[in-house]
């Protein structure tokens, strides 16, 4: 199917809207809208950050999930306390697989799920001792554990348990960090102000708990990963390629980060963001409290990694410049290759996106290397500056959708047929059985790393075994084909 | 009387956030920006015009100043 007009994709859309009462079609139009790359500011063309509409199927989180399923829990040496009701801790354990170096149990907690398990009782008479009890407990289970975060379910909000008294007695009582944190599911529209608390909460408790303590030994090439939760093990792979050129990665935030790390990321000279929606506000923090320049860079495929390493070498000395063009120069006979062998595979595929709030334009660029397209992106939690930046990678008369509904999503995907889809596991099954391709791209779909150079080789691979497979030719019963109608009529 | 976080961009203009509202814009012109006046009346790239108290000397950025708007 040939590129969509401008026209055709406004219509696409009005035809979507269709089905809408009167009220919520005029709410969903805002979400809903064709790529303007003229456009300076993406306010003049979609209204994104807002509450989803009851009754619509929305693909957002809460607040404890943006908190502690992204923020804290990939910090390995702490305990997360999911403190409420057992359920939100349980179903969201270790599904993000951020992955980790350590013992599970004994020095990194991980995939473990410690909670409160709130009762009809607690709710009636309060869980602050219940806390108290559990935080002694977990010292004495495991007293290799660096620090405590307690994580509020919502319950926690509506009784009005005051966790922040709890957590200093006992970290005076333990002398240990004791971390409360806000983050009740009921707070903000998606898990994107879980964030925001969880950004909040670092500054308030942790981040300057090394103020004034300069043992710590610095060079002028410290730098912190911020943003990167270790999917499958991408903070690693881009650890290497900056290692490679001359950095020190101080502090991994959060994907097999440590507290310490984190204590000690005031002293870099200079922080990366990856995942900007979720982590933007602590580098505004550290820029203004510690001023420490930040600047976002993303190494999704080949294109965007070269260009993010010069800018990233901008920032230091000679030696680091020719270190990244080293760096750059080592692995190009690797990913030309990888592109010699998919892209005749995989070019002009089209592929719609709908995934939280980064990779919708981050990953673009990695498909482009592919000569795939993009054809439609959309993003479930993020905000203005988001779409500000989204416009310009995304190309002219293209779809963008913001808190897609279940039902808009598939009307978009049967009207515009892609090649590929990447969403999250609620859409996996929906799309296979409609018969599209499709990855899962919130945990790349058990495979990764998909960042720096070795991750361009697997996500390449990945999305030619998913497109290219064989089985997306089977879909129809054998008689119901075409050959077969053909070779029916030839006996009749 | 929002707080906005200002920092320089890497073009050199000033950027105007506000968390809260999700506004980052670019501050266009400002009534008084000399080393011993800054602040007053600013307009941001979206037009939308804000004032912030007169001080001297100029505050160090990046930082978190009130404004009001107008």
């Amino acid at each position: 199917m040939a590129a969509m007009t401008r026209e055709e994709t406004e219509a696409l859309i009005q035809e979507v809207l269709e089905v809408y009462p009167e009220k919520a079609k005029n709410d969903r139009a805002k979400h809903l809208a064709v790529n303007d790359q003229s456009l300076e500011k993406a306010n003049k063309c979609i209204t994104s950050n807002r509450k989803s509409l009851p009754g619509v199927m929305t693909i957002r989180g809460c607040a404890y999930a943006g908190s502690k399923g992204v923020v804290w829990g990939p910090i390995k040496d702490m305990i997360h306390i999911s403190h409420g009701p057992v359920g939100c801790g349980q179903y969201s354990r270790a599904g993000r697989r951020n992955y980790y170096v350590g013992t599970t149990g004994v020095n990194t907690f991980g995939t473990m799920n410690f909670t409160s398990d709130f009762q009809e009782k607690d709710i009636v008479f309060g869980g602050d001792k219940k806390l108290a009890k559990l935080i002694d407990e977990i010292e004495v289970l495991f007293p290799l554990n660096k620090g405590i975060s307690i994580q509020s379910e919502c319950p926690i909000g509506l009784i009005g348990d005051d966790i922040e008294a709890v957590a200093k007695v006992k970290k005076k009582e333990h002398g240990k960090t004791i971390v409360p944190v806000r983050c009740e599911g009921f707070r903000g529209v998606s898990q994107s102000l879980g964030h925001h608390i969880a950004n909040d909460a670092i500054r308030d408790w942790v981040l300057e708990n090394r103020d004034g303590d300069e043992s710590f030994p610095t060079t002028p090439y410290d730098v912190a990963v911020i943003g990167d939760y270790n999917i499958g093990g991408d903070a690693w792979s881009s650890r290497t390629l900056l290692e490679e050129m001359g950095l020190r990665v101080v502090a991994q935030w959060s994907g097999d980060g440590t507290i310490a790390e984190i204590e000690k990321t005031p002293k870099v000279k200079l922080n990366l963001i990856h995942c900007y929606r979720s982590m933007n506000y602590i580098a505004r923090h550290m820029e203004e409290k510690y001023s420490i320049p930040w600047i976002e860079y993303n190494f999704f495929g080949p294109t965007k990694i070269a260009e993010s390493l010069r800018r990233i070498a901008s920032h230091f000395d000679e030696t680091i410049q020719a270190g990244a063009e080293r760096v750059i120069e080592r692995y190009k006979i690797e990913y030309e290759a990888v592109i010699a062998k998919y892209k005749p595979r995989l070019q002009g595929k089209r592929v719609m996106l709908y995934v939280g709030g980064l990779r919708p334009r981050h990953v673009i660029g990695a498909y482009e290397d592919l000569g795939m397209e993009v054809v439609g992106t959309g993003y479930e939690f993020a905000h203005n500056d988001d779409y500000d930046r989204t416009i310009k990678e995304m190309g002219n008369a293209t779809l963008l959708y913001d808190d897609v509904t279940g039902y808009e999503f598939e009307e978009f995907v049967k009207k515009v047929q892609p090649d590929l889809v990447g969403s999250g596991i609620k859409e996996k099954y929906i799309f296979q059985k409609m018969g599209v391709p499709f990855r899962q791209m919130h945990s790349w779909d058990y495979s990764g790393p998909y960042h720096g150079y070795d991750g361009f080789a697997i996500f390449a691979r990945d999305m030619d075994m998913t497109i290219n497979n064989p089985c997306w030719k089977n879909f129809k019963a054998p008689w119901k084909t075409e050959a077969a109608s053909d070779a029916v009529k030839a006996v009749a | 009387m929002p707080s906005v976080m200002l920092r320089k961009r890497e073009d050199g203009k000033l950027l105007f956030y506000v968390a809260k509202k999700d506004l980052e814009e670019t501050i266009e012109s400002m009534e008084f920006d000399t080393p011993d006046k800054w602040g007053g009346e600013v307009v941001l790239g979206d037009g939308s015009r804000y004032y912030f108290e007169p001080t001297s000397p100029p505050p160090k950025i990046p930082t978190t100043l009130q404004a009001k708007r107008l």
